[in-house]
């Protein structure tokens, strides 16, 4: 794909003819110990002022590497080693350090992915914002503290004055994002820099914030410049699509001509992998005329998740295999001396899960869903409410009957870096559950270890390797292996996919519906991700605040949510506002 | 934080008592006959040890003895040495000189070890950043008396910048020398601390957006990695001038300083219980205290550490 010059958008009036952001053939790359590994090869676009363009792809594709090698801050080693980045006509690439602090804040503002970490935990708030003001010289003294609260009520916090001397972890995720989008803007930049400014945070917050950036910066003549993942989001906020595979672009225009007719395989692969348009895309499967749904699925990867997903509603009629009765947990927190506030984190909640099905629990962080889990897995003791597996309470499961118990209820968490031993390798790994039950001879458990990397389509060869040597998906891969070693009947999966990358995503939701079908599974599927529930899930249950507001069928809350809390997170896919085939 | 810092301060008492009465017990238990082995040789008539066992009270039961002890404790009177010297007088010689040699080594190690270290992170893997290494490594294998004796040998006999040893006034200029062996090990560990911690920071996401933001190099440094960084290094450092405050026996020795660690050396070669026994509380509530500054000054400095009530 040489196309490189993205023409302007034509219904822009105020566009100039001089872009604002050129990159010609940007090539970066990282000096390693085997010398050095490029990163970007080649990269092209144009960014016109006013406009708003996404870089899209994996992670590892280089679209952040890009990102900051325009403001010159690459992590560690990496070092610009070809091209030209011509910002209003000036080559940023050939700017000294100094000259490089002007640009920064002052013609680009920079917002970035994580609000976690991306404030300094030992300053203010206020602090953080006014050095920013300061330092591009929009305001100083008294008047650079006003400017501090305007930028700051301005980014969607109304009571900002008041919160000025409050550290950022008095704020929570969504308002530090809102914090560094304020920073970000502060100085008025003509180039807003945005490096997956909301993948952090649960869907409704992101759909606010993401909604709040882009009316600040359509008022400010702004242009943008949105790093994603996610191909859905990417169409919807941005006129304009780059599309970026192992360090090159591979594909680039207008995002819906993009979305409609994507012509490289790996942008193929995306469009057709996407949660949020594959879920669209059953949507409007079910609803319209068929033709919708060729349109996007170009690639194949996911065809048979819609096929699966679209046949669910004859799901065979069998006896509950989880019933769980009004089930509460009450955590006490401890406040001033003796004194505790109690916080019901899980409130009478009651569903069943029926055996070869899949349930989903989806909420958003906070909402209780993953106590939820760890309730039914045993891992906390329940306050009220009974859960019955297989027609037996297991609440006071002890000794023997607990470890058989969890034999047949298996957890795979969200983490596939933190919930591997980074010391065992791979064998060791998923033999463990086994060596832990007593579970056959060595060479039983080996031929065991084999045949579970064949379920989950990994060489045997791996079984030598260690979790830091391997991919998030493969990792999540052995995680699943670990979690199927012991022939559990229920999976629990909280956030299993979460993580990970779109395409890699939808391979581990094909593993596992698949695993679902050979092996009878049953799964209870923990996310905050709606868009992946419509691929996989039998009936879904929606919480909100410790209680369960909706449940249903997935059909039945796609099609006709009740509660205007579903409704909203329905909403918040990404995606929500293409016209599918008209 | 006044509830946290008076709850500390409260449970210095059974820490206190604690103390006293296991070291109380553990100068009793000690092998032979203190008053005996001050007449050496040549025993005195029986009736004269028989007096000096009443008149230290060592004739009574391990326990009573202690009771009295605590009991003139609180009155002000913290006994006699064994050659008859009031306790209190000993101690008011000893911890002024310890507490003078102490700061100053405290200070030495804080102010170079921070900037070495600081210098060092930033420039990481370059040669100041190697070189600082391998003298840090130096500085903690090589002995304490090594690098005394080297110093006090090179500056004291060979270049006659600083007295050989510290007179009995102990004045700040003399203890300059031993100072600076006495914070050599720390100064290396601080180095080390301050570099890793910086490095680490460096990378962090925070100090990446600071510089976004458009601030100045001398800028992100001083105010996003400096504050974050002197965490670990100041819990170092509390720790540190309490070891420090409690004296040094090696480096006292070697400059002939009449401070604490001798001082307790001494008391305890000879047995004589009350003297050790006043010393190590004083010891212990400098420790007790030294603790509570450290976790005060980690609050000031990281806002997320908020003691609860």
């Amino acid at each position: 794909m040489s196309q490189t010059i993205i023409e302007p958008v034509n219904d822009s009036a105020d566009l100039s003819k001089e872009p604002l952001l050129q990159i010609r053939d940007l090539e970066v790359g990282f000096q390693t110990q085997h010398g050095l590994v490029p990163a970007v090869r080649g990269v092209s676009l144009t960014l016109y002022a006013g406009q708003t363009l996404a870089i899209v792809g994996e992670s590892g594709s280089g679209k952040t590497t890009t990102a900051q090698a325009i403001i010159k801050l690459l992590a560690g080693t990496g070092k610009i080693t070809g091209g030209q980045i011509l910002f209003e006509g000036r080559d940023l690439a050939g700017l000294s350090d100094k000259q490089m602090q002007d640009v920064r804040g002052r013609l680009i503002g920079y917002v970035p992915q994580d609000p976690m970490s991306n404030l300094n935990p030992v300053w203010n708030i206020g602090f953080q914002v006014e050095e920013a003001i300061k330092a591009n010289n929009v305001a100083q003294g008294k008047a650079a503290h006003q400017r501090t609260i305007q930028v700051l009520q301005e980014a969607g916090l109304s009571d900002a004055e008041d919160r000025l001397k409050q550290f950022p972890h008095q704020f929570s995720g969504g308002m530090r994002q809102r914090v560094l989008i304020g920073i970000g803007l502060s100085a008025r930049p003509k180039l807003l820099i945005a490096d997956e400014p909301t993948s952090a945070l649960d869907v409704t917050v992101q759909r606010q914030i993401l909604d709040h950036l882009g009316t600040l910066t359509r008022d400010y003549g702004t242009s943008v410049l949105f790093i994603t993942h996610d191909l859905g989001l990417a169409a919807e906020r941005a006129e304009q699509l780059v599309v970026m595979y192992k360090g090159k672009v591979v594909e680039s225009g207008p995002s819906l001509e993009i979305l409609a007719n994507p012509q490289h395989p790996y942008t193929q692969r995306l469009v057709a992998a996407a949660p949020s348009l594959a879920s669209r895309r059953i949507q409007s499967a079910k609803s319209d005329a068929a033709d919708d749904v060729e349109i996007f699925s170009g690639g194949s990867l996911d065809t048979t998740l819609v096929a699966r997903a679209a046949e669910r509603e004859q799901a065979a009629e069998t006896a509950d295999l989880i019933k769980v009765q009004n089930i509460s947990k009450m955590y006490r927190i401890r406040t001033k001396g003796l004194k505790y506030t109690e916080l019901l984190a899980v409130n009478d909640v009651s569903f069943a899960i029926k055996k070869g099905t899949t349930t989903a629990l989806v909420g958003e962080s906070g909402s209780g869903k993953s106590t939820v889990a760890k309730l039914l897995l045993q891992l906390e003791s329940i306050t009220s409410g009974q859960i019955e597996f297989d027609g037996q309470d297991v609440a006071g499961l002890k000794g023997a009957a607990l470890l058989k118990f969890r034999r047949r209820v298996q957890p795979v968490f969200q983490d596939p870096y933190g919930s591997l031993d980074p010391q065992y390798n791979v064998g060791n790994t998923i033999a463990e559950p086994l060596l832990a039950h007593k579970i056959g001879t060595s060479a039983e458990r080996q031929a065991r270890v084999r045949e579970l990397l064949d379920q989950v389509s990994l060489p045997w060869a791996t079984r030598y390797r260690y979790p830091s040597e391997l991919s998030g998906g493969q990792r999540q891969r052995i995680a699943v292996a670990r979690a199927l070693a012991l022939k559990p009947d229920v999976l629990v999966l909280d956030e299993a996919v979460s993580a990970l990358d779109v395409l890699v995503q939808g391979q581990i939701l094909n593993l596992l519906t698949e695993l679902q079908t050979e092996l009878g599974l049953t799964y209870l599927f923990i996310t905050h991700d709606l868009a992946v529930v419509r691929l996989v899930a039998d009936n879904v249950c929606v919480m909100q605040k410790g209680r369960i507001v909706e449940t249903a069928s997935t059909d039945e809350v796609f099609d006709s949510p009740r509660e205007s809390y579903t409704q909203e997170l329905l909403a918040a896919i990404p995606g929500g506002n293409f016209q599918f085939g008209r | 934080m006044i509830w946290y810092t008076g709850k500390r301060l409260l449970q210095m008492i059974p820490v206190f008592f604690g103390a006293t009465l296991l070291i109380y017990f553990m100068v009793f238990s000690l092998p032979g006959d203190p008053i005996a082995a001050l007449y050496g040789d040549r025993p005195p008539a029986p009736g004269v040890i028989d007096q000096i066992r009443a008149q230290y009270n060592l004739d009574k039961p391990f326990i009573v003895q202690y009771f009295i002890y605590i009991g003139n404790f609180f009155q002000g009177d913290l006994g006699t040495t064994y050659s008859g010297r009031p306790v209190s007088d000993v101690m008011a010689k000893a911890f002024p000189i310890t507490a003078r040699l102490a700061l100053l080594a405290l200070a030495i190690e804080a102010f170079f070890g921070i900037l070495v270290g600081l210098i060092a992170g930033l420039r990481k893997g370059k040669l100041f950043d190697t070189s600082a290494l391998v003298v840090s490594l130096l500085l903690i294998s090589v002995p304490t008396f090594v690098i005394g004796f080297v110093l006090q040998y090179v500056f004291a006999v060979q270049l006659g910048w600083a007295r050989t040893t510290v007179s009995s006034e102990a004045p700040l200029n003399e203890l300059l020398l031993p100072a600076l062996v006495l914070a050599s090990v720390s100064f290396a560990y601080i180095v080390r601390l301050t570099r890793a911690s910086v490095s680490d920071n460096l990378n962090a996401d925070f100090v990446r957006t600071a510089t976004a933001k458009g601030l100045s190099r001398r800028r992100v440094v001083g105010v996003h990695v400096l504050r974050n960084s002197l965490v670990p290094v100041v819990t170092f450092l509390g720790v540190d001038l309490g070891s420090l405050m409690v004296g040094a026996i090696v480096t006292e020795g070697i400059f002939n300083i009449n401070g604490v660690g001798g001082t307790v050396y001494k008391a305890i070669k000879l047995g004589e219980g009350p003297t050790v026994v006043s010393f190590i509380a004083v010891m212990v509530v400098i420790f007790v205290l030294a603790n509570l500054l450290v976790d005060l000054l980690y609050a000031a400095l990281d806002p997320r550490i908020r003691y609860a009530k």
